[in-house]
């Protein structure tokens, strides 16, 4: 069992929880993930970590409800308990060589976009940070991102906070119109967005690390439902990423992959919206 | 009076059209008077062929001839002497190729039906509850760490608890039992014999620590520095292999592993349990192996009208345990052997269609002895299925080598062990099963984490 210390909601349907975990803890590292389970009949979904203290033995997941079981996560509360975490799991970003970065985060994917930003700020690297969302109501970690970022964009597909378009519009500003040369360019969010960031860096040559996230059960190897294609090769999100070279992904497969429970998924959460109406209403 | 009947005592089965549709077990085991009756047909052999073939030989006549005295505890007792999965054993060993095999009545007629025997006195006395007779073993005070709850690491625990040992056992996933749990099926291996199994071992002191991930939460270096004297690593082999044809990532193209996993220890196909799974009407099923009869027999129940079996070389050389094969073909399933997938095709929605083959036939023996598949030229054709999985295998998982730099292991992630201690070539690290082999059978880890317990009690004794 794993208590949660702290939930805060960030908007609508974007939650932030700080869990007590001293084991994984005590070895994540950014770029890492978890899977955690719920209850006996739940599923296990992987979860990024957003955050962590090594002395107070917490991590932090921020998720956002898309599906029946983060629906029924986003339910807990404070001093409620998760019945399984695991990690920390995959393997952690390659960080230590970077001087100089692009770090864009797209919707959701900021929560593991900011525990990059804050480790390379930390150790004095260039952060230029672009993070994008659909409008205003589902920006989240904004101030923490403008604290640990040494340019910051924000950018909103209908222009209802910060700049009006596409995080990539604004990549190629700071790389054409400005001339800024990154060491590297790290995009974290939808699949889509990954790869329209990666289809612009190449064209421009510069090395490019997406974050991937597809459907896994174990995390360890094991049931090899996460295998990516990259560079033409299976590999496993689960234990050669999640982390991978953006210009060797096939991010159309990737996509495609994705999809495979769209059904099942929707079935599931409205059987759960259903289930959490009538229970609210006894 | 010896029983001399040519044949075993037949041993009652769920109707197969009526077990495809559901996941209780399909064998339903002998009751008292059918296992006395096959009892009976044990001569006793002095020189015991039988054990000599049982990887934890096990004193078979021995156990057979309580039987027929009706003292099944001490039947009991005598086999857990050796063994410390009988119920498990019982089940899922293949005993043709052992004990069974090395039976003086298999001469003339079939062999003595040790498996279901040693399954009768499992269950008989996991039915009885009777309470082992361990608890009153002496600590000795050192603590040794298992990682892994399967077969081998259940194995090594129990040998090394009922020697005063204290044992924790660490694992991977939410529950523990490792392939016993994830990977065999119910009909064929009921959860609830694997859990009862583990709770003797928990009776015994062991403790069991889940959602741990050695090599990732904490490594090997640091559980010696924990203060385990020992550590024995039964990780098993749990990465799947793929075939690396055309149309592998297509959506409805599961490895065995995902696809047992996601209905064995998820219960995917129970309606409210939250994990889903993809219902086919047709499904291929590629390998030979007892995995792949367990995926397409699963596949059966969860729906599937037609479900083959994708085999390269013929029948006779299946690597699957010959009841299973028998089960399988009993419930419907199509065997299409001498037969190898070339491409998975799919539809414009990215799921799979059909697969692609081509006809194969067998040439000279090769380095296992069985004769070589090799491709007949211009045969292919499709079978139009919309879900294929492939059931070829796995290799050890790299993440306990990948953070044990003195850890030794070959090409394949197979750990480097002395075989006759099990010690890796790291000081008091042991290892065992598939995570030492690659993929074979739970009676094979079982004796590795056996062999591995006696090297560690001969070594940590003595201090």
């Amino acid at each position: 069992m794993f208590k949660i210390l702290q939930k805060k909601v960030l908007h609508e349907t974007v939650t932030l929880m700080k869990i007590d975990a001293p084991n994984i803890a005590k070895k994540v590292k950014p770029g890492q993930f978890i899977i955690l389970r719920i209850n006996e009949k739940g599923e296990r979904i992987p979860l990024t970590v957003a955050d962590f203290n090594r002395e107070s033995g917490t991590i932090t997941i921020i998720f956002q409800v898309v599906g029946s079981t983060t629906k029924l996560l986003n339910e807990l509360n404070e001093n409620d308990n998760i019945l399984d975490v695991v990690g920390p799991l995959g393997k952690a970003s390659k960080l230590d060589d970077i001087k100089k970065v692009a770090l864009i985060g797209g919707g959701v994917g900021c929560a593991i976009a900011y525990p990059i930003a804050k480790y390379l700020n930390g150790k004095k690297a260039i952060v230029h940070t672009i993070v994008g969302f659909r409008n205003k109501s589902l920006v989240i970690l904004k101030n923490e991102f403008e604290r640990v970022s040494n340019k910051f964009i924000l950018t909103t597909d209908d222009g209802s906070c910060g700049e009006k378009g596409l995080v990539t519009d604004a990549l190629k500003r700071l790389i054409v119109d400005c001339g800024e040369n990154y060491d590297e360019v790290i995009a974290i969010g939808p699949l889509v967005m990954m790869k329209f960031v990666c289809k612009l860096t190449k064209k421009y040559n510069i090395k490019t690390t997406v974050s991937m996230n597809p459907i896994m059960i174990d995390g360890t190897g094991m049931c090899g439902g996460c295998r990516i294609i990259v560079d033409g090769q299976t590999r496993f999100a689960c234990v050669d990423g999640p982390d991978f070279d953006g210009h060797k992904v096939d991010f159309n497969t990737a996509i495609e992959r994705n999809r495979m429970y769209v059904e099942h998924e929707k079935r599931e959460y409205d059987k759960t919206c259903n289930l959490l109406k009538r229970s609210n209403i006894k | 009076m010896p029983n001399m009947s040519l044949k075993k005592t037949y041993m009652p089965v769920q109707n197969p059209n009526e077990r495809n549709k559901n996941f209780k077990e399909v064998a339903l085991g002998y009751n008292e008077e059918q296992a006395i009756n096959e009892a009976n047909r044990c001569l006793n052999c002095k020189n015991k062929p039988c054990s000599l073939k049982c990887p934890v030989s096990i004193n078979i006549p021995a156990f057979i001839e309580k039987i027929k005295e009706k003292k099944y505890e001490e039947a009991y007792n005598i086999i857990k002497m050796s063994s410390s999965l009988p119920a498990v054993c019982g089940r899922v060993c293949p005993q043709e190729t052992q004990c069974e095999g090395g039976c003086v009545r298999g001469i003339k007629g079939e062999s003595v039906s040790i498996g279901r025997l040693e399954r009768f006195v499992a269950d008989y006395n996991n039915s009885k509850n009777i309470k082992n007779s361990y608890n009153k073993i002496k600590k000795n005070g050192v603590n040794v760490a298992i990682v892994g709850s399967g077969p081998s690491g259940l194995s090594c625990a129990g040998e090394l608890l009922k020697n005063g040992f204290s044992v924790t056992i660490f694992e991977a996933l939410h529950k523990a039992g490792g392939v016993l749990i994830y990977g065999i099926p119910e009909f064929r291996l009921p959860k609830a014999i694997v859990e009862k199994e583990i709770e003797n071992l928990i009776n015994l002191g062991a403790n069991i620590e889940k959602n741990v991930v050695i090599g990732s939460t904490i490594t090997i270096d640091e559980l010696l520095k924990q203060g385990f004297k020992a550590v024995f690593i039964g990780s098993g082999a749990g990465l799947p292999k793929f075939m690396n044809i055309k149309g592998e990532s297509l959506n409805g193209v599961y490895s065995a592993n995902e696809f047992l996993t996601r209905i064995n220890l998820m219960k995917a196909n129970e309606e409210d349990f939250a994990t889903p799974i993809y219902k086919a009407k047709n499904v291929a099923v590629i390998g030979g192996g007892n995995v792949a009869m367990d995926a397409a027999r699963c596949a059966k129940r969860l729906g599937a009208e037609n479900v083959y079996i994708i085999y390269r070389r013929s029948e006779k050389e299946m690597p699957a345990r010959l009841e299973e094969v028998e089960h399988a073909k009993q419930e419907g399933i199509i065997l299409k052997t001498l037969c190898n997938p070339v491409e998975i095709h799919g539809d414009e929605r990215f799921f799979v269609k059909s697969v692609e083959c081509v006809e194969m036939m067998l040439s000279d023996p090769d380095e296992s002895g069985r004769r070589r598949p090799v491709e007949k030229q211009n045969t292919n054709f499709k079978i139009d299925v919309e879900c294929v999985i492939t059931a070829i295998g796995t290799s050890p998982n790299p993440l306990i080598k990948n953070t044990t730099p003195d850890l030794n292991t070959k090409s394949w992630g197979g750990i480097i062990i002395d075989s006759s201690t099990g010690l890796t070539s790291k000081e008091n690290v042991y290892a065992g099963g598939d995570a030492v082999t690659g993929s074979a059978t739970v009676i094979l880890a079982m004796q590795a984490g056996k062999l591995a317990a006696k090297a560690i009690i001969e070594k940590f004794s003595l201090n």
